[in-house]
């Protein structure tokens, strides 16, 4: 009975001891840099768009509803630090973060599930290669290095989302609304404090999908479990660690 | 102890189960370094099981598994990849890398292991695909060839080290008559200019009377005969006999062995 209810534990220590292992396997090589580029690149370009394209809307949506709470008191012209602080802050990794773990998170674990399915993963082992250090890692580092830059991409089309709605559709003046932005959003605290979160996101996603991928079961339904897993966790684990994060530096 | 002496692969009183459903029930085995040897039995019986415990990927819940002398399952991580860098393995199904071409598929262990520039690796490449009767089909896909094109390709790969021991888990399956000479010469030459041990796993007793040295026949968990091919033919023994001219009636049960009466 008392092995249900250990068994959580367990596989949060064994998870631990994934990333551990993966840490130990980096290595100053051209080799594991050359593949995490590859890797960064095939990730970052699998969500570029779907990021870009929500980016816009979240954008939209940002600048009509602080216009409306805004207007209220009469200070519709301060739009841009309102969206620009809880972009740049908030809502820019962390849905950076939830769509990467859909779109490239699990990719990763159902490549990495199949490849574990159909014994390619025991081959490598066979060949005196770690699958680890060769398959888990790259993925897991491409995630540390294009999860920033997506929430960079995301948070940039996010003010041009609010720049056509509250200026194009709105009819906001343009010099308010960016001299707003530059003078209340500041780049150190604000921006990279949000890229450096994303970093840590991106590490989770990845690393969580790579994990999911290494321990699915070797069959079809234990590729589409590790799949599945991969986005209620990963999910999960970035809103309890963003929450974390912000109470710490705030 | 001089090394020569030390058998390549020697299994001694092996037990190995998969959860509680006992597979090997004290297998023994000696393999004489630079020997065929061949292992038969019927599907299930753990063939596969035992060319896993040589490579390390399983280990014996009692007895010992040793390769060129040393105990596979004391071997640390390290240790256990250093063998394997002198082990090839042909697996059953072939685990082709799908998302790389024939040509890297070969390739990859050289890169791993190997200090060589792009035109040596290239020359080795083809060289083997060449002998397996493939020369040309580098720049393939695992998912272009057929299921006999595509061991073929995983045999090359399994060699293309120079391995001293290589295992064979039915390097014939699914090949047509022409391909089955073709490879079994290829192991047999193999073997003897380089001098490695191979363990070839198959159903196929014609082709291994041909091939191997030394032949071990494996029935419900346990070494049920073993001798040099020819002996074995004219075995008396029931399971043995049963086996070697694939008669229905006999002691080896065709079922599955964790069914219930077992
Ligand atoms: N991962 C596993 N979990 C549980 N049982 C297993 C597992 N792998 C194999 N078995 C069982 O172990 C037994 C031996 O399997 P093995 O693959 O060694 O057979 P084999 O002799 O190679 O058969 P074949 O000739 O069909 O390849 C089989 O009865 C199989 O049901
Ligand atoms: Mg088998």
């Amino acid at each position: 009975m008392s092995a249900r209810w250990l068994e959580p534990v367990a596989t949060a220590g064994r998870a631990g001891l994934f990333t551990l292992q993966m840490l130990a396997a980096i290595r100053p090589s051209m080799k594991q840099a050359g593949e995490t580029l590859r890797q960064a690149y095939l990730v970052g370009a699998r969500s570029l768009i779907i990021i870009m394209i929500c980016g816009f809307f979240v954008g939209m949506v940002l600048a009509l509803q602080a216009i409306n709470a805004l207007a209220q008191f009469g200070a519709a012209d301060q739009v841009s630090l309102l969206v620009g602080k809880s972009l740049f802050r908030e809502l820019g990794p962390v849905l950076t973060a939830l769509l990467f773990a859909g779109r490239a998170g699990t990719a990763i674990a159902a490549e990495i599930g199949l490849m574990k399915a159909t014994g390619q993963i025991d081959a490598m082992e066979l060949m005196a290669i770690d699958p680890v250090e060769r398959v888990a890692l790259p993925r897991f580092l491409a995630g540390l290095i294009s999860v920033p830059l997506l929430t960079a991409m995301f948070s940039a089309m996010a003010i041009l989302g609010a720049v056509v709605f509250a200026i194009g559709v709105m009819g906001l003046d343009a010099g308010v609304f960016w001299s707003k932005l530059q003078t209340g959003v500041r780049f150190g605290e604000d921006f990279m404090g949000g890229i450096w979160k994303s970093v840590a996101f991106g590490g989770l996603v990845s690393g969580t999908a790579a994990w999911y991928g290494f321990s699915a079961r070797p069959t079809g339904a234990g590729v589409a479990t590790a799949t599945t897993n991969t986005v209620v966790i990963s999910s999960v684990l970035v809103l309890v660690i963003d929450f974390i994060m912000t109470s710490f530096f705030t | 102890m001089p090394l020569n002496d030390t058998p390549a692969i020697r299994l001694e009183d092996v037990v190995f189960r998969h959860g509680d459903r006992l597979i090997l029930d004290g297998v023994s085995m000696t393999i004489p370094r630079g020997a065929i040897a061949a292992v038969m039995g019927p599907s299930g019986v753990g063939k596969t099981t035992i060319l896993r415990l040589v490579s390390g990927q399983l280990r014996p819940e009692s007895g010992r598994v040793l390769v060129n002398g040393e105990d596979v399952s004391a071997m640390n991580r390290k240790a256990l990849y250093r063998m394997r860098e002198n082990l090839g393995f042909l697996l059953q199904n072939g685990a082709l890398f799908t998302d790389l071409t024939v040509f890297e598929n070969v390739a990859t262990p050289l890169r791993e292991h190997r200090d060589l520039d792009e035109p040596a690796i290239a020359d080795i490449v083809e060289a083997r695909l060449d002998a397996v009767g493939l020369a040309g089909t580098g720049d393939l896909m695992p998912h272009e060839l057929s299921g006999g094109m595509a061991r073929r390709v995983a045999l090359a790969r399994a060699v293309v080290l120079d391995p001293a021991i290589v295992l064979f888990d039915e390097p014939m399956a699914g090949l047509d008559p022409i391909a089955v000479s073709t490879i079994n010469a290829l192991i047999r030459r193999t073997n003897d200019d380089l001098g490695l041990t191979s363990v070839v796993v198959t159903h196929d007793v014609v082709q291994m009377k041909k091939l191997a040295d030394y032949c071990y026949i494996l029935a419900e968990g346990r070494i049920a005969g073993e001798g040099p091919p020819a002996e074995l033919a004219a075995s008396d023994d029931p399971a043995v006999d049963q086996f070697m001219n694939g008669r229905m009636d006999g002691p080896i049960p065709f079922r599955y062995a964790g069914a219930a009466g077992s």
